[in-house]
């Protein structure tokens, strides 16, 4: 199977969302996808954060928490 | 390059990537410079934070309460302002608490609702004005005048690069070069004893540096985003700054780095501002009626139409 199933949480719209993406992909994929600008957010798996460059897996759960200071 | 065996948590600017325990060093390392390198505090504080609960006023409360247990000459009171935004504010405020409570921190709050009979969400309803324009005016009246009251020597604020890089921009778009003259590491030009001084402790780490500074050390709470700010005059130069420093890493940085070699002369060419006392309420006003006043005298007047027109 070269397709990995991917969850996303996407805190600034308190939504969950769920991508078929590319064996090998990377966090900076995922958020291109997204159409989110990697400078307004960290990412974090399993409660660890995790860079752009890093890898995903199939069933991963991811967060994607907005840097942006709320007022 | 990593920093060492341990997952990085963050990549910075000039490639190096840290993890959680070096990054925090790095993070309290840049903060500690910040304060001596522009003379935030002295020796002998009586220090007031600024506390909404998010993360930077957080991050700036956990480091410099720290501070003040190895300094014990260095004294904290965490000083929050409830505007009586629903759904936003009492959220931040609940989180301010606990933190305070857990760290044995006095905590005073003051209310819009308490000091001028009305919350922001009422103001609102009645006055037909911005939200962020009006809201700045009563928080930084209070917190000046709250801070006075309390004989705080100075205020820190959570305001970080990101919000600097903001304001300066902002200024230059509406040609309001004066209020930039406001900026810097110490914001305000005039010395007064009516005005105690607000420092930014967080003023050369960038959003993103907090946040995950924030997430590091359990600071960072579920994302709530103020209901006025959303589509506000900051938000729109805020993402634009943002697109920039995603295709021009260091553009933020470039901002504030060349604004701080011109800061000097702003503070210079606008250093003669004079500062009078607000005649309705004694407080430091630029006018002959502060603008908090002034807004509170708009109130009474809209308030008093409406019933008219009720009855």
């Amino acid at each position: 199977m070269n397709k990995i199933s991917v969850s996303a949480f996407i805190d600034r719209e308190n939504r969950n969302t769920t991508l078929q993406l590319d064996k090998g992909s990377s966090v900076g994929t995922l958020l291109k996808k997204l159409n989110i600008n990697p400078v307004n957010v960290i990412v974090s798996r399993d409660n660890e954060l995790i860079l752009e460059d890093e890898k995903l897996n199939n069933d991963d759960e991811i967060k994607i928490l907005s840097v942006i200071s709320g007022g | 390059m990593n920093c060492c065996n341990e997952k990085p948590v963050i990549g910075l600017l000039d490639g190096n990537k840290l993890c959680k325990n070096h990054f925090t060093e790095y993070f309290d390392g840049k903060v500690f410079k910040t304060i001596s390198k522009f003379d935030l505090i002295g020796k002998q504080e009586n220090l007031g934070v600024a506390l909404s609960g998010g993360k930077d006023s957080l991050t700036v409360l956990s480091i410099l309460n720290r501070l003040s247990k190895q300094n014990p000459k260095i004294k904290i009171t965490a000083i929050a302002i409830d505007e009586g935004i629903r759904s936003y504010r009492d959220k931040t405020l609940e989180k301010a608490r606990a933190f305070c409570e857990e760290n044995k921190i006095k905590l005073d709050i003051f209310s819009y609702k308490n000091e001028f009979g009305l919350t922001l969400d009422e103001m609102l309803k009645i006055l037909d004005v911005k939200p962020c324009t009006i809201c700045g005016i009563f928080r930084r009246y209070l917190l000046n005048k709250k801070s006075r009251e309390l004989k705080l020597t100075k205020i820190a604020t959570g305001h970080n690069l990101d919000d600097e890089c903001q304001s300066i921009i902002m200024n230059q778009m509406r040609n309001s070069i004066d209020a930039s003259a406001r900026l810097g590491p110490k914001a305000g030009m005039i010395q007064d004893n009516k005005f105690v001084q607000r420092i930014k402790p967080l003023y050369l780490c960038t959003e993103k540096e907090t946040t995950t500074y924030a997430f590091i050390n359990g600071l960072l709470d579920e994302f709530n985003e103020c209901p006025n700010a959303v589509q506000s005059f900051r938000a729109h130069v805020r993402d634009i700054l943002n697109s920039m420093e995603q295709k021009f890493p260091g553009t933020k940085y470039s901002i504030v780095n060349s604004f701080l070699q011109i800061l000097p002369l702003l503070k210079q060419k606008f250093k003669n501002g004079s500062i009078k006392l607000c005649e309705k309420c004694n407080e430091p006003s630029a006018n002959n009626v502060c603008n908090a006043c002034v807004y509170l005298e708009k109130l009474k007047i809209k308030i008093v139409s409406m019933n008219l027109n009720v009855t």
